[in-house]
């Protein structure tokens, strides 16, 4: 695979970072599914041991893998809060119009143990598959979607040469930024409004250099041909392999027993 | 048969003023007709504006002549059924290394115009293993096309073009956006191309050194054809070429001027062993 630094890929040589990108987007959304059925102690146990199977499975360093609960640590505490102050119940502490219920400290630490788990399980696909080949298992996944009339193929066009921009776009803006400041522009002082003004010269040559690139790409991708999706083939089509199929079986047994806990409510 | 054919070849586009409605029609090239022969190495000489890249897109049917026709192999590229087919008979390669590469990965950018002609998987790996060996690049396959250097990239587009089998290749001023070494770099895998493959090539182009190893040279001016002939017969029209306002080599205006001096050389020397010889001879 090509070096992509964009996103959270972690580039190593796990069984997981070798399965088909399909499986691992249907066992993200199996994983999320279950989490909502769960409803017990041994349930909520059961979830984490396979997360941590998962985590070990992948090579993936368990610290580098908590890096990403970083962005939703806010919204964590803000939702824990809202559920242990609201939740109507059993009275343990009160304040004025605060109240603390035993229901509520079970709803939030519930919430929280989901969270955690929800956005923890989806950062292992995206740890260890690269944006590309996320890609190419979507435009698969989604493919039936053709029946309603929505673009899949050119959709994940799309999206895949927006990866391939990102980086050459992301120069450029540092080219730009470097010539305009070379000209006396001021991108660091200022309050918001002042900033924000600032950004302007960057944004205009910028966005006039994207449409011509596109504009310059679009005839590239005409001249050879390109007239989209069908009768396209593939050099690297997606195939599924054994270590498909297990990995296909062990997400079904995963969802019988989750079911199961769900239904007896461990 | 000729693989190209332009007859009375002419493309007009409607350039509309800022401020007032009025609609101006441009005369990109006009009246333009020409032969090139399967396995020719065509150079296209022309300063900015003189209607080259219209010339090259009009090969590729990416611009559909106003007047006047143009065949590629027999084929009209007016006609919208035949316009796949025109576009895998003659490749093209840009100026921008970058707004060419569509894939994030180098094999998969060269798949990329097979991929669009609907070839077999097996197929595919077969044409870009011998695309990307063509133009050196095989040792690169797994690397995204952002690290690799200006003269890379241009190789990786034209194996891009190359994987499609064309029979003719145009190139638009391939070279104007690279370093010397990138410069050498691809001009000696277009050279391979002509001489090896047999690939018919039309390099379009204003660095006059480039125009060397041609079979043949058309210098464009305002959207005609001014002059035409092999690179000797061209240089030796010094003075006109500055009227059209190209340079010509150094080594070519030395003897030129030499000539004219008086000292005894022939017309059109090309390089600077020729020069020694003609000097010392």
């Amino acid at each position: 695979m090509g070096e992509i630094t964009l996103g959270q890929y972690y580039p190593t040589n796990s069984i997981l970072h070798r399965l088909d990108p399909r499986v691992k987007f249907l066992g993200t959304l199996v994983y999320v599914v279950s989490l909502f059925l769960v409803r017990g102690p041994f349930g909520y146990a059961f979830c984490g041991a396979v997360l941590l199977v998962l985590i070990f499975l992948s090579k993936v360093p368990f610290l580098y893998v908590l890096r990403s609960l970083k962005p939703i640590l806010f919204i964590m505490i803000i939702t824990m809060a809202f559920n242990v102050f609201l939740t109507p119940g059993t009275i343990l502490w009160r304040w004025g119009f605060l109240k603390i219920t035993e229901e509520g400290i079970r709803m939030a630490v519930k919430m929280g143990i989901r969270l955690v788990f929800l956005v923890t399980g989806s950062s292992i696909m995206t740890l260890t598959t690269t944006p590309n080949s996320l890609t190419d298992g979507m435009e698969s996944l989604f493919g039936f979607l053709r029946i309603f009339h929505v673009p899949v193929h050119e959709i994940a066009m799309m999206m895949s040469i927006a990866l391939r921009f990102i980086p050459i776009l992301t120069e450029e803006t540092d080219k730009i930024r470097k010539a305009q400041i070379a000209r006396g522009a001021d991108f660091e002082t200022g309050g918001f409004i002042k900033r924000m003004r600032a950004m302007i010269p960057l944004l205009v040559p910028l966005f006039v250099s994207a449409f011509r690139r596109a504009n310059d790409l679009a005839m590239a991708m005409e001249a050879r041909c390109y007239h989209g999706g069908s009768g396209r083939t593939r050099m690297k089509p997606l195939r599924y392999e054994r270590r498909d199929v297990v990995a296909y079986a062990a997400m079904a047994a995963f969802l019988a027993i989750c079911i199961v806990f769900s239904v007896t409510g461990l | 048969m000729s693989i190209i054919r332009a007859s009375r070849l002419g493309f007009d586009y409607i350039k509309y003023n800022d401020e007032s409605e009025d609609a101006e029609k441009v005369k990109a090239i006009s009246d333009i007709s020409f032969e090139i022969e399967k396995g020719d190495f065509i150079a296209v000489l022309g300063h900015n504006g003189s209607g080259k890249s219209t010339l090259a897109k009009h090969i590729n049917a990416l611009l559909v002549p106003t007047s006047g026709t143009m065949w590629i192999d027999g084929v009209n590229t007016a006609e919208e059924d035949e316009l796949w087919k025109v576009r895998q008979k003659a490749g093209m390669v840009f100026q921008n290394p970058d707004n060419q590469i569509i894939g994030t990965v180098v094999d998969e950018d060269v798949a990329f115009g097979p991929e669009n002609l609907g070839i077999s998987t097996e197929d595919i790996w077969s044409r870009v293993d011998e695309a990307l060996g063509k133009v050196g690049m095989l040792g690169f396959r797994d690397r995204s096309p952002n690290r690799l250097s200006g003269g890379q990239k241009q190789r990786v587009a034209i194996a891009g073009v190359v994987a499609m089998r064309p029979e003719c290749i145009v190139l638009d001023e391939p070279t104007a956006m690279l370093d010397p070494n990138g410069r050498r770099e691809v001009l000696e895998v277009i050279r391979e191309l002509n001489k090896k493959e047999g690939v018919t090539v039309i390099l379009i182009t204003h660095y006059m050194e480039e125009v060397i190893f041609a079979d043949r040279v058309f210098v464009m001016d305002s959207g005609e054809i001014a002059l035409e002939g092999t690179p000797r017969e061209i240089f030796s029209k010094v003075d006109e070429l500055k009227k059209l306002r190209l340079t010509v080599p150094q080594v070519t205006e030395l003897a030129h001027e030499l000539r004219k001096a008086g000292v005894e050389i022939p017309e059109g020397i090309l390089t600077i062993d020729e020069l020694v010889d003609a000097l010392c001879g």
